[in-house]
């Protein structure tokens, strides 16, 4: 199976390139040796249950984990021998890091512009916070801000760079459908209309349908399945592909020797 | 370094003390605290000692000598901690920013914190209770340079207990200063302590400072050679916190203690 994970990407500059990445803790091993890539204009869906090693991967690719072994290359910058200038073209947002709550909107995406270097950063805070209805919270410290508000703060923090590299953990898990809706559709744009690539986790089997032109299941640290998520469940004999994923959940060897 | 790196660290300290009075008043309340209780101490102890030695100098001096100290730690750990309450490691730490860049930026911070802690403890002290401050000469750059790489020192090492042992153990930072004091010879000369503890004493840098103080206050004159000893140490202490801190840090991304920080559990 691992063959064909290369091949997708192939066709586009890739932006995400992770080759034969392990952690291990103790005796768990956490991420089991896995090689994908994401390529520009491209969404790539990280899936599978919790514990299956998502966020795990997503923090080495963050470099606030180091990996035991492998390698992970930001278009062509090696995060372990280069980590500033592979992070100048990444960025991230996940439910588990809010902004501080301390600091207005405006004051939080001051700081994180000048950490990322943006040029013209005053310009651009302002675009997006139009861009994502923000601009009547700009003075409003984020930690009196919704759920759903702070989730679209943080995404505004996630593209202040406009990032090669946009890494996003169950990005719409706090939002109601209308702006979960609308959040996919800005990142599709995001995707579509600059050079970035993006991988996503979710548990909205319906989403990553919607928004994902790839996804990797993952379970227990390895990649057992990957293609195209409107395809992917009919290959291997589910309807949908929340049923795929409960398969892949309960019995992953089932997958693994089919 | 990245010049912009280092100035959101600071511009986000400028905000959260522009919105908090409360994060601009506590250093300033506490120092002046500490020297009107000093100012009236070393004012009663003139009254009730034989004429010809001034307790001001002496002591009040010192006291104000051992808050700027204290408040340079405080404030490079202070500015650390805020990261750690609002749970932004992940954010700081997955961000092209540098740890050198990120400690300068908490240096600097330091560095605005106390010296606003520094003007209100001087006004207060030269205009209440008549600290000559100028009578240390030019000495009290070379005191006040010395305390100030070792308050950095210190504040680093304060940031990386906690990195290590997580946010319970602020509290094991705050007494450091106080930990210190004893065998810094603050308040009285070295020769007092017991011989174990002198030798203790000659491993801090503020202890030559305090040395020299009151050599000055006896009419002496500061060995140069010593002081310039005690600031070496001092820098010593500096690059052997860095190394303390960027090997703590390291563990913690080789763990993945920097993403628990923020994250509650990992799935």
């Amino acid at each position: 199976m691992k063959q064909s994970l290369q091949s997708p990407a192939m066709t586009r500059s890739k932006v995400l390139s992770v080759m034969e990445l392990r952690k291990v803790y103790g005796d768990t091993v956490a991420v089991d040796g896995i090689s994908f890539d994401v390529g520009s204009n491209e969404i790539v869906g990280l899936l599978g249950p919790n514990g299956a090693g998502k966020t795990t991967t997503i923090n080495m690719i963050l470099g606030v984990l180091a990996p035991t072994s492998g390698t992970i290359h930001i278009e062509d910058v090696n995060i372990a021998t280069d980590r500033c200038r592979a992070l100048e073209r990444t960025n991230f947002a996940a439910v588990y890091a809010p902004l501080p709550g301390n600091l207005s909107v405006y004051q939080n995406l001051r700081i994180f512009g000048l950490l990322y270097g943006v040029k013209g950063l005053s310009e651009r805070i302002e675009v997006l916070l139009k861009h994502f209805d923000l601009a009547t919270f700009r003075d409003v410290k984020c930690g009196v801000l919704s759920s759903g508000e702070q989730t679209r703060v943080g995404l505004t923090k996630a593209l202040l760079n406009d990032p090669r590299l946009l890494l996003l953990d169950e990005p719409t898990a706090s939002l109601d459908p209308a702006t979960a809706r609308d959040v996919r559709t800005k990142i599709r744009r995001f995707a579509a209309q600059g050079a970035g690539g993006v991988l996503w986790t979710s548990h909205n089997m319906y989403e990553v349908q919607e928004v994902c032109d790839r996804v990797l299941f993952l379970s227990h640290g390895k990649i057992l399945l990957e293609g195209d998520p409107k395809t992917l469940p009919r290959e291997h004999g589910k309807e949908t592909l929340e049923e795929l994923f409960i398969t892949v959940a309960r019995e992953p060897l089932a997958l693994e020797l089919g | 370094m990245d010049v912009n790196r280092i100035a959101a660290i600071v511009l986000r300290q400028y905000y959260l003390m522009r919105g908090n009075l409360s994060r601009v008043l506590s250093p300033v309340v506490w120092v002046t605290i500490d020297i009107l209780l000093w100012g009236f101490i070393t004012k009663y102890l003139n009254t009730v000692t034989s004429a010809g030695f001034n307790f001001v100098p002496a002591l009040l001096g010192a006291v104000l000598l051992w808050d700027f100290f204290s408040r340079v730690m405080h404030g490079v750990t202070m500015a650390f901690l805020e990261d750690v309450w609002s749970r932004n490691f992940l954010n700081i730490f997955a961000s092209p920013l540098s740890i050198s860049e990120y400690l300068s930026g908490l240096v600097l911070t330091a560095i605005a914190t106390s010296s606003v802690g520094l003007i209100v403890m001087l006004v207060l002290a030269t205009t209440i209770f008549g600290l000559a401050f100028f009578a240390y000469g030019l000495m009290l750059v070379p005191f006040l340079f010395v305390l100030f790489l070792f308050g950095i020192a210190l504040g680093i090492v304060g940031c990386t207990v906690v990195l290590r042992l997580g946010p319970a153990s602020e509290w094991f930072v705050w007494p450091i200063p106080a930990l210190i004091s004893p065998f810094a010879g603050v308040f009285y000369p070295i020769s007092t302590l017991p011989q174990w503890m002198q030798y203790l004493s000659y491993v801090l840098p503020p202890s030559y400072v305090f040395e020299g103080m009151r050599t000055i206050v006896w009419g002496g004159a500061v060995s140069g050679p010593r002081l310039l000893g005690g600031g070496c140490l001092a820098v010593f202490y500096i690059l052997l916190a860095y190394w303390f801190f960027l090997h703590t840090y390291q563990h913690a991304v080789r763990t993945g203690l920097i993403a628990r920080y923020s994250a509650e559990s990992m799935s």
